[in-house]
């Protein structure tokens, strides 16, 4: 009797997405082009210079933020990718990792103040966001694929909505963590929510912001395999074909070109958060700060364990 | 609706700045409900336990100009009552009236316009901007305000100045003390030029000898911009030093308000009393408040003998001469005045000594020890047009300090005892010329 019964969940959300793909076809045929277009584009700033080209620029920007050894280890990093012939196929994913954490960051740091504003909007948006996070990421493919079609679309909404959730948090987290005590300053001087929000809440939060961006970029980066299931092309594309054709030489390539990406996006960002704080620190040396900044370091290494795990 | 109410207040603001109301201000579910318990005479313990009266019915005028300061224990309510006046938070019930306006019950744009024009405050933890830099920090009213950036930046600049920042304009607050980081806090409410300075504990979390710097400088900025001051703290000696007037919370209510001098001399209740026990007094006392009358006095048209007499009757050593109008000339001594008689001098201005120690009615008992330790005679105090309103001896000085009242414990000896021996001083009063005004004397005497 009991095992008779079955609640009919799976079923219901798979004729809403059927609904869905049937009333709303013009709405999703018209994201699939944005979200298409934008890839195209990023890719093509990314492939039509020659590659020591964007490898110098990507070393100007480690030296920028960080150092010479950074710089340098970016140098070396990239041209092991070009010596394992994985630069086309790593430009490809990092235009779509750029593309959708672009749209994550966009839709989840809004999201994550609205969050830290008010505690209801917080309260209806965690338990979504806790979904989120947990369902595995090859769930989001069967859906995207439906309504997106095969290619890069459902990769790259796959990989936002994924990703998403650490933006939120820590946009929350880092605005509700300013002193209360300044933010009430802000108002004793008859400053507009909008003007705190803008002067003294942001730029106080920035340091968690960052952490989070950094975060919703390393989550995309591993996503960026998975997409690779469902044409999303690029690196993951080389995965899956090495899977089935049980290629160990060619998993290994290009799996260590995600590794090599990731770990330079992570520092990337990671120096990012950091420089803000020395602004207005000075007093402190550079290697405290790094020290008191604790949240990007062992960020990055989840994000590195995720990225080895699916590959 | 609101029009007359608005006139009243306004007729009336010329000389008050803040006028709060039956304020209640209640934290929790159902704060209305709570204040109507309270207005129908619950206690603060009988609300629900998920009420907190924070303040409970509290009616004040802050007059213009004055440093009016709130005093109570941690958790008494203070900061909430503060944070009523600036609209931070909206009271539960009454109303508050800033420079005539109802902040009460007014949209939010009115509201900042008021914290830009009328209010501003200081925080107790500084709550400076630590991205922007010292002037920045003191120019963000003024760029609330929408003044010009190179304006707002001069005038900031004067202010920072003027606080005792010279040459650290362009530092980030981490860099500063925490003296000087109040420093800024305080610049930057002046900068907006509001008549009206909320200070919730602001020197609360400073060490003692910045404390009382800051105090002092905060007197002086008074003096001098003679802006209206609501202070917060829960230090007596803080309240006393500043306060024009202070009033004392507890639990959410206040319980009495007054000069410091009323609040020290005068308690409304044991609460009160036990609170100002461990005051400095010193600091806080004036001479005026703790003088007595004189009584070794003779007019300087009396002579020598009769200066005598009375110093003789009072056991006294010397006596203070008072000129016409009760004004003070100085001090005789019972061996000059007794020459005088010998010789049969009259004119006891000859004897007069100058050198006395005379002080304002407002002096601090703390400026006055050294006086008494060096001067044998009570310090005279005096006013503007050196009147005697009255003396200090040594010993009504140690009563007011150690919080004895000078009124039930008997002083018995309270002038230096004349080092003349009584029978001398008997032999020379009895001599002829005197007897029939010595009689006299006497008569009243007894
Ligand atoms: N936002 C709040 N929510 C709930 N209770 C509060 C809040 N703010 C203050 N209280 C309570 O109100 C009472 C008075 O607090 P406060 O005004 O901060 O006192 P003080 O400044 O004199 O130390 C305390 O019991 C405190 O717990
Ligand atoms: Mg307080």
């Amino acid at each position: 009797m009991i095992t008779d019964f079955r609640l009919p969940l799976g079923d219901l959300v798979s004729d809403g997405i059927d609904v869905l793909t049937d009333s709303l076809r013009p709405l999703f045929d018209l994201i699939r082009l944005v979200l298409v277009s934008l890839y195209e584009a990023v890719e093509f700033v990314l492939l039509s210079p020659p590659f020591w080209a964007i490898i110098i620029i990507a070393a100007a920007l480690a030296y920028f933020v960080k150092g010479w050894k950074f710089a340098a280890g970016t140098i070396v990093g990239l041209f092991v990718i070009v010596g394992v012939n994985q630069w086309e196929n790593s430009m490809a994913s990092l235009a779509l990792v750029l593309v959708a954490s672009a749209i994550a960051i966009a839709i989840s740091v809004p999201l994550g103040i609205v969050a830290a504003r008010s505690n209801r909007a917080s309260a209806t948006i965690r338990p979504i966001l806790d979904f989120l996070q947990t369902m595995p990421a090859f769930v989001y493919l069967v859906p995207a694929l439906i309504l997106f079609r095969v290619g890069v679309v459902p990769g790259i909404v796959a990989t936002i909505v994924f990703a998403m959730a650490p933006g939120v948090r820590f946009t929350e987290l880092g605005i509700r963590g300013v002193d209360k005590e300044v933010v009430e300053a802000g108002h004793a001087f008859g400053s507009s929510p909008w003007r705190i929000l803008r002067q003294i809440q942001l730029p106080l939060a920035m340091p968690t912001i960052m952490a989070g961006i950094n975060q919703v970029i390393m989550l995309s980066l591993s996503m960026v395999v998975i997409a690779g299931l469902v044409g999303g092309g690029g690196l993951g594309s080389d995965v899956v074909q090495a899977l089935s054709r049980i290629d160990v030489a060619l998993g290994f390539e290009a799996g260590l070109s995600v590794v090599i990406i990731a770990i330079y996006l992570d520092r990337l960002t990671a120096a990012l958060s950091g420089k803000r704080r020395t602004m207005w620190t000075p007093w402190r040396t550079k290697a405290t700060i790094t020290e008191a900044a604790p949240s990007p370091a062992p960020a990055a290494a989840t994000a590195d364990a995720r990225v080895g795990a699916s590959v | 609706m609101r029009a007359p109410k608005e006139n009243v207040s306004s007729t009336s603001s010329v000389s008050v700045s803040v006028s709060v109301r039956n304020l209640y201000k209640v934290f929790g579910r159902r704060p209305k409900d709570a204040v109507t318990q309270l207005q129908s005479g619950a206690s603060r313990s009988e609300l629900g336990p998920h009420e907190t009266a924070a303040v409970i019915d509290a009616s004040f005028d802050v007059k213009k100009g004055e440093i009016f300061v709130v005093m109570g224990l941690s958790g008494s309510g203070k900061s909430t009552l503060i944070r009523t006046l600036n609209g931070l938070l909206e009271p539960t019930s009454g109303s508050v009236a800033v420079n005539g306006i109802d902040i009460s019950n007014v949209p939010a744009a009115k509201l900042r316009e008021v914290r830009q024009k009328n209010v501003s405050m200081v925080f107790q933890h500084f709550a400076l901007f630590p991205h922007r830099t010292v002037l920045d920090n003191a120019a963000y009213g003024l760029e609330v305000q929408g003044v010009r950036r190179a304006e707002r930046l001069e005038r900031a600049r004067k202010i920072v100045n003027i606080v005792g920042l010279d040459g650290w304009a362009d530092k980030y607050p981490s860099e500063l003390s925490g003296g000087m980081q109040q420093r800024v806090g305080l610049a930057r409410a002046l900068a907006t030029e509001t008549d009206i300075l909320l200070m919730d504990e602001a020197f609360s979390a400073l060490d003692p000898l910045i404390r009382r710097e800051m105090q002092e400088q905060l007197l002086e900025l008074q003096a001098e911009l003679g802006k209206t001051i609501i202070f917060i703290t829960h230090d007596l000696n803080e309240a006393m030093f500043l306060g024009d007037r202070i009033a004392v919370m507890r639990n959410g209510r206040i319980v009495q308000i007054g000069t410091p001098e009323d609040i020290l001399t005068d308690p409304a209740n044991d609460y009160v009393a036990q609170f100002v026990q461990d005051v400095d007094r010193a600091r806080v006392l004036t001479a005026g408040a703790v003088m007595e009358p004189a009584r070794a006095v003779v007019p300087l048209s009396a002579g020598p003998r009769s200066a005598l007499r009375v110093m003789r009757d009072l056991q006294a050593g010397a006596a203070f001469v008072l000129g016409p109008g009760r004004t003070l000339l100085g001090v005789v001594s019972d061996r000059h005045v007794m020459r005088q008689v010998k010789s049969n001098e009259t004119d006891l201005s000859r004897v007069i000594n100058q050198e006395h120690a005379s002080v304002p009615a407002d002096a601090a008992l703390v400026d006055l020890f050294e006086l008494a330790v060096e001067s044998p005679l009570p310090i005279a105090v005096i006013d503007d047009k050196r009147r005697l309103l009255g003396v200090i001896p040594r010993v009504t000085l140690l009563a007011a300090l150690g919080n004895v009242p000078t009124n039930t414990t008997p002083i018995n000896i309270i002038e230096p005892v004349s080092i003349i021996p009584d029978a001398e001083l008997d032999a020379m009063l009895a001599s002829p010329e005197l007897t029939s005004a010595a009689a006299s004397t006497e008569g009243t005497l007894a």
